[in-house]
């Protein structure tokens, strides 16, 4: 469970989090979604550790993100922020394999080896596990990304706007490979989403933010209704029911 | 990927080759075969040909890794310690003991000069950060600049307490004058690589930047002041007891980061190995092109080096 | 308005350029009148050379933290030096009259900087790179000057290694009448191209559509470039940043980047920074430092902070 307390985030004289409090139980796949700048992104790094903690608190599984060695919050959570930018000439399998780090310090035993296989497998990256990262493209390197922080094997995994860079195709692969990771592996997937539609079909719970707050929060259902979405995004859409699932007409 | 195993090969020949061919030139005629017999020669070999071999092979080797560092520390592939400020600032470093304690011990004068160096380094990546990631090509630049200004004043005071002669000393990279006893300071050196290659995992993933590191766990800020350390003091070394060599730091990672990649662990021995190969063979170059006068492996790098990074500069475009 | 400052710079000037000549005048007065207007003729037209030549190939490159010097055009100066010592031989070097050794000299760096630059500049390269292609083949060529001076003569390596910074007192009579009229020439020309100069600064696309041969006019300016800069270097040797920093100083007095008042505002902000710095060290100060190395240092802290600004923009 992740547990945030009146989190406030000033920078440079902008107000990015205003008293943000949430819950956020394990299991599952959760999505943030917002207009820019809204926090989003903010949000995920101090629940990662990334920002330095300014007011309020939170914790992850009972440790406080603030006071608990980085180390040890590696075990617990994996984050993969927006455009990492990674500019090392590494093969995808050494890459995934630095997700082992946490674990073994840089000595990797047949179990590593095992889990870096089954991430690979996982995320289909199989064919290119031997290439090199420069020689692929933007949608395989980010899938590497996603496979690295998957192979951390942490019980919670943290990704900002992971569909960036990808195609419709690469993007509904790896929605769903971030839903299996949920529900085969019982991972608790928070996710940053730009798309609103990927966030009403795969994601067990949707949490609104505008303005660095937190306007709603509940499942699709629930949020994804006319009247919540023209308070978080400033103007009216209309939302229609197919096959059980919302989907926003929010380009129209 | 067949390139591989052969480029290995080539270094690990190369390195012997090399090693072998540089301990046969020298002014006096030294045939192999009297070594063993004849006490002069064994003398002349343990005394002048093997340490200066020694140190050739050390200080390649160690540059080549400061470079390798530089470039992690400062996420940058066109930068290295000896034209970006750290070189300069340890020569102001030894400047400034030099004219403040004239008695001062080789050990003292490294130490100073690496003090000066981590300093002088510090800022450069201070201020590298804050340039924007979009212009690659501006943080080499700024670093030239910026090692170029440091580079001015210290000549300025040398000019001004009459001490223009030991500055030649420092900023040019020679291996005339290592003999027995005066060079024995570059073993450490060799325990800067050995230290690389025990935080390789470390280094390569520090070189995937901040936010990764941190994401798994790494202790990032700890990391970069311990590569700080390692570039000042491999530097301030080099500066020291052989002068500025440059060049070797910014070429060799290159190079074999576009054989072998950035892993670390398998690469960084490649990136000594292949650091010491290429000092050699400038030395023996500048050794015997007007034999029997030497010409300076820092004049030399200055020619090989500075070729050999616009051919890495524009094969990168090229491809790009 | 920027017509009446640069008639306060024109006054400055010429006040600097007494003063110049007159202040401390001691002993034999027509003996030192005529040394004097000697290293005043020289100040001049180096401060000149430097200046406009900064201001056309800022232009050219659409940079404005570039010098030719920066971009190592005086390193091809002093291989040209080196590449004809190596030809001629050193007994032949000395032998040979200076003018000639300057022309041939000019002649092959002009020669080289159309070959290397024209391509890069063409190309319309990233600005970065360009910079720091230009850096290194100086590098290239700086080390390549050596090791000649060093394959020729391994004691005696003087030749070129005096010069790593400007000497603003050095004289030679020998060279500043070709100076002269190298300068002169450049400088009318450029002046009379002041009008396509603007249109050029507008960049490669829009010169072009206005009728700019693009290719023939970069091709022209950059030998125009490569002669001031051959002058300059030959007269005190090499000065990186001192074009970037009156450039930067006539930028800010007559604010605008218009040629018809940059290239004279920077030629006099030169004229004056020379002659006043000059003056004020060796009066002032009694000679405790050199012009070239303070210009040196202070330009290179000033380009450390153009550089920071302007990218952060």
């Amino acid at each position: 469970m992740i547990e945030i307390n009146n989190v406030s985030l000033r920078l440079g004289g902008t107000q990015i989090l205003e008293d943000v409090s949430l819950t956020m139980p394990k299991g599952g796949v959760t999505a943030l979604v917002g207009p820019n700048g809204a926090g989003k992104s903010s949000l995920l790094s101090l629940i990662a550790r990334l920002q330095p903690l300014q007011t309020g608190s939170i914790s992850v599984d009972g440790l406080p993100v603030d006071t608990t060695p980085s180390r040890r919050l590696a075990k617990t959570l994996a984050i993969l922020r927006q455009d990492p930018a990674v500019a090392s000439r590494l093969k995808v399998r050494e890459l995934v394999g630095f997700g082992r780090f946490p674990h073994q310090r840089g000595r990797i035993d047949a179990n590593d080896l095992l889990l870096i296989e089954a991430a690979l497998q996982q995320f289909g990256l199989m064919d290119l596990a031997d290439r090199f990262l420069d020689n692929l493209s933007g949608g395989q390197r980010q899938r590497a990304m996603v496979a690295m922080a998957f192979c951390q094997g942490t019980d919670y995994m943290l990704l900002d706007e992971p569909l960036n860079n990808l195609d419709m195709l690469f993007a509904r692969q790896l929605m769903r490979d971030l839903r299996a990771a949920a529900d085969n592996d019982r991972r608790t997937v928070i996710v940053v989403l730009h798309d609103i539609n990927h966030a009403a079909v795969y994601a067990d719970r949707i949490v609104a933010m505008k303005s660095g707050r937190v306007v709603a929060d509940g499942p699709p259902a629930e949020v994804l209704r006319p009247d919540v979405l023209a308070q978080v995004f400033g103007y009216d859409m209309d939302v229609i029911d197919v096959g059980g699932a919302p989907l926003v007409l929010h380009h129209r | 990927m067949a390139v591989l195993p052969n480029a290995r090969l080539l270094v690990g020949a190369g390195l012997f080759g090399l090693f072998a061919i540089s301990l046969c030139i020298g002014v006096d005629d030294l045939p192999m075969g009297s070594v063993f017999t004849d006490a002069g020669a064994l003398q002349l070999l343990l005394v002048s040909r093997l340490p200066r071999t020694v140190a050739v092979v050390l200080t390649g080797a160690g540059l080549a890794i400061a470079g390798l560092v530089l470039q992690i520390l400062v996420r940058n592939r066109f930068v290295e310690p000896i034209t970006t400020g750290t070189g300069q600032s340890a020569a102001l470093g030894v400047l400034a003991v030099t004219l403040l304690f004239p008695t001062a011990s080789i050990a003292m004068k490294t130490l100073g000069a690496s003090l000066t160096a981590l300093a002088g380094t510090s800022v450069f990546l201070t201020i590298a950060h804050r340039l924007p990631p979009t212009q690659p090509f501006l943080i080499p630049l700024f670093g030239l600049v910026y090692g170029g200004v440091i580079g001015a004043a210290v000549t300025f005071i040398a000019w001004q307490a009459d001490l223009l002669q030991y500055v030649d000393i420092w900023t040019n990279g020679e291996f005339s004058g290592v003999l027995r006893g005066r060079y024995e300071l570059l073993w450490i050196l060799a325990a800067m690589v050995a230290l690389a290659w025990w935080v390789a995992d470390r280094l390569t993933i520090a070189s995937m930047g901040r936010e990764v590191s941190l994401g798994l766990g790494l202790n990032y800020q700890r990391i970069v002041q311990l590569g700080l350390v390692m570039v000042a003091v491999i530097s301030s070394l080099a500066v020291v007891v052989v002068g500025m060599i440059p060049f070797v730091g910014l070429v060799v990672p290159n190079l074999v980061s576009r054989l072998m990649g950035d892993n670390l662990k398998s690469a960084l021995p490649w990136v000594a190995m292949t650091g010491a190969v290429l000092l050699l063979a400038c030395d023996i170059i500048g050794r015997l092109i007007r034999y029997p006068y030497e010409i300076p492996v820092g004049t030399v790098l200055g020619v090989v080096g500075s070729g050999l990074f616009l051919w890495i500069l524009f094969g990168r475009t090229q491809r790009a | 308005m920027p017509d009446k400052r640069l008639l306060i710079l024109a006054v400055l000037a010429v006040v600097a350029a007494i003063a110049f000549m007159t202040v401390g005048l001691r002993g034999n007065i027509a003996f030192a009148l005529e040394l004097r207007a000697v290293r005043l003729v020289t100040l001049i037209q180096v401060g000149v050379a430097i200046a406009i030549s900064t201001v056309v190939f800022q232009t050219v490159t659409a940079n404005r933290v570039l010098t030719p010097q920066i971009m190592g055009l005086d390193a091809l100066y002093l291989f040209g030096q080196m590449a004809l010592v190596l030809t001629l031989g050193s007994v032949g070097y000395v032998a040979l009259d200076p003018r000639l050794k300057f022309a041939g000299e000019a002649g092959l760096m002009m020669a080289m900087a159309l070959v290397l630059f024209l391509p890069m500049l063409r190309r319309r390269f990233d600005v970065g790179l360009l910079l720091l292609t230009g850096v290194v083949l100086g590098v290239l060529f700086r080390s390549l000057a050596m090791l000649i001076a060093r394959l020729i003569d391994p004691n005696e390596f003087a030749v070129v290694q005096g010069s790593s910074f400007a000497d603003f007192n050095t004289v030679r009579p020998d060279l500043v009448v070709i100076g002269l009229v190298v300068t002169t020439v450049a400088a009318v020309i450029i002046w009379r191209l002041r009008h396509l100069l603007d249109i050029v600064a507008l960049g490669a696309d829009s010169a072009t559509g206005l009728g700019v041969d693009w290719t023939k006019a970069l091709a022209g300016l950059l030998l125009l470039v490569a002669a001031l800069v051959a002058v300059s270097t030959a007269l005190v040797g090499p000065v990186t940043f001192f074009g970037l920093l009156v450039v930067a100083l006539a930028e800010r007095i007559v604010d605008s980047r218009r040629h018809r008042l940059l290239l004279p505002a920077a030629m006099l902000t030169a004229v004056i920074v020379l002659l006043g710095g000059q003056m004020a060290l060796q009066h002032l100060l009694d000679g405790a430092a050199t012009l070239g190395v303070v210009i040196e240092f202070v330009g290179g802290l000033v380009f450390l902070a153009m550089l920071i600004t302007t990218s952060k923009r």
